[in-house]
């Protein structure tokens, strides 16, 4: 019984809030472009639908496309970093630049250089690669001495030392690399497209955000809202299953 | 002396290594292996067992100094005193990995990785993962790797150091039952004077900075077993092997 309310417990507190915004929006009879109820936030997703729908495929593919690219070119990158450690020394300066710069103050600059769709990527891209690049040099590193001494022993190429032992000994580091990105990767994407702030055939969630507060579409705001945490949520929840199904039955962290 | 007549299946001669911080590991270490036997090199930590160990392996060059196999480089194997195992692969692919290093597929290798296993009594746990393991099976596994390439030579680096007394007492004798079995000679790095004597055909005392041999005791007993351990042989040769690693800290009657 203890057991079941503990798991339950997040859920009900959950419900509980939203409960508690439904009641005071109604009691206090609260204007929805002042703070919609959860119900009507809800009626405006279902009705602004296939608008909402448009804008969460364009953000969804600017977040997975610079996902994409920051995973290949942070791997790339670490894999360089770790063979040659003067490559690390003259490049990791530039990674931390891009890291350290606040992504809202670079994108308007990119939108200056780029097409819109293009440095709405980049600032993506920009944000998901850090945490993929460090987390993949340190897990390229953090190799067992031992086991990299064995390998020697048995003449092991460097692909076959690469393809054995670094990569699988990397992988949860990575992963982890990833999880973080993702969220990030989400941000970077809805950062710039606030920056760019143009309609146009790929206008993102975040365009819509500021479409709608423009015209006092309050409860579009929420709707749109929701639905950027909740591809928030998605992402995370994706790379831990992934990570889960990568890493049961060997590493620590998954057991 | 007569043993000494036979012919040393690796020599070193006049060994020195001085490490780039400075410390002299070895200096001037002579010492040959013969074919067959059971050779320990018993010494306080820090005194360059480890290191001698690895430059009969190959994986360290010697400063000075030469080391002389007798015709060929005979197949070796290694057992470090972690088990070193890939904590991402089953069993069986740990105890696969020198084939495969060598080019052999798994099915080539099955008969080999299917006799190894055998060999270290864990013929049921081939699917398993290190992780799922007691540390004196995971240390079974590391031995049962070694063994895979049918070694002439095997080396082990204080194996047994991290388990506590029982599993050391049976490793102890599977590790004798494992060498008479597979005919091979084995070199065995231990700080333990009990499991020096009791395991050895020779043992080799080091002495601390520098690091070289000091003493060498013949243990000359045929059969190893309870009695050989309550005998007046053991108790004799123990606190000789005691009193020369006394010797070695330089803190002779203490302790
Ligand atoms: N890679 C290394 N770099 C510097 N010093 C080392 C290294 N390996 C071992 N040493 C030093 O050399 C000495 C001998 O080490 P080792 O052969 O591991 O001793 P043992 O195995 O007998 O405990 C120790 O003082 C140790 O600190
Ligand atoms: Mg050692």
């Amino acid at each position: 019984m203890k057991r079941l309310i503990e798991k339950l417990a997040p859920w009900l507190l959950f419900a509980a809030a939203i409960g508690a915004w439904e009641i005071t929006v109604r009691v206090r009879e609260i204007a929805p472009y002042i703070l919609p109820a959860p119900s009507v936030i809800a009626a405006t997703a279902i009705s602004d639908w296939p608008l909402l729908w448009a804008a969460l495929l364009v953000t969804l593919r600017t977040t997975f496309l610079a996902l994409l690219m920051a995973s290949f070119g942070g791997l790339a990158l670490a894999l360089l970093f770790a063979r040659w450690r003067w490559v690390e020394r003259s490049l990791f300066p530039f990674a931390v630049v891009l890291q350290v710069t606040p992504i809202i103050a670079i994108a308007p600059l990119l939108l200056v250089y780029l097409e819109t769709d293009a440095a709405v990527l980049t600032c993506a891209f920009i944000v998901a690669f850090f945490p993929v690049l460090s987390n993949s040099v340190l897990g390229l590193r953090s190799v067992d001495r031992n086991l990299v001494e064995l390998y020697e022993l048995y003449g092991a190429s460097r692909w076959q030392q690469l393809r054995l032992l670094r990569l699988p000994a990397a992988l949860p580091y990575f992963l982890g690399g990833l999880r973080i990105g993702g969220g990030l990767a989400l941000i970077g994407a809805i950062v710039a497209e606030i920056a760019a702030g143009s309609a146009g055939k790929g206008a993102g969630l975040a365009f819509r955000i500021i479409e709608a507060a423009y015209r006092l579409n309050v409860p579009r705001m929420f709707a749109a809202l929701a639905l950027i945490s909740l591809t928030g949520i998605a992402i995370y929840v994706t790379f831990s299953l992934v990570s889960r199904l990568l890493l049961a039955r060997w590493h620590e962290s998954e057991i | 002396m007569g043993a000494d007549m036979s012919p040393s299946l690796v020599t070193l001669r006049a060994v020195s290594k001085t490490f780039q911080t400075g410390t002299r590991a070895l200096d001037n270490l002579n010492l040959d292996v013969r074919p067959g036997e059971f050779l320990t090199l018993l010494g306080p930590s820090g005194c360059g067992k480890s290191t001698a160990l690895r430059i009969i392996a190959g994986l360290m060059a010697p400063m000075s100094g030469q080391v002389e196999w007798g015709c060929v480089k005979p197949e070796l194997g290694f057992v470090f005193q972690d088990p070193t195992l890939m904590p991402w692969a089953s069993v069986e692919d740990n105890i696969w990995l020198p084939l495969r290093l060598r080019g052999q597929s798994k099915a080539q290798a099955r008969k080999r990785i299917d006799e190894a296993l055998a060999l270290v009594g864990l013929s049921r746990f081939g699917g398993a993962f290190p992780r799922e393991l007691s540390g004196g099976m995971k240390m079974r596994v590391s031995i049962a790797r070694a063994l895979v390439t049918r070694p002439a030579i095997l080396l082990l680096d204080e194996p047994f150091a991290a388990l506590d007394e029982i599993t050391r007492f049976r490793l102890n004798d599977d590790l004798l039952a494992l060498q008479k079995e597979l005919a091979a000679t084995i070199v065995f790095v231990t700080h333990s004077v009990f499991e020096s004597v009791y395991l050895s055909s020779r043992i080799c005392v080091f002495t601390n900075r520098p690091g070289r041999v000091t003493q060498e005791i013949v243990v000359d007993a045929p059969t190893r077993d309870s009695d050989f351990r309550a005998s007046a042989l053991f108790g004799q040769t123990c606190q000789q092997a005691s009193a020369a690693l006394e010797r070695a800290y330089g803190l002779e009657g203490a302790i």
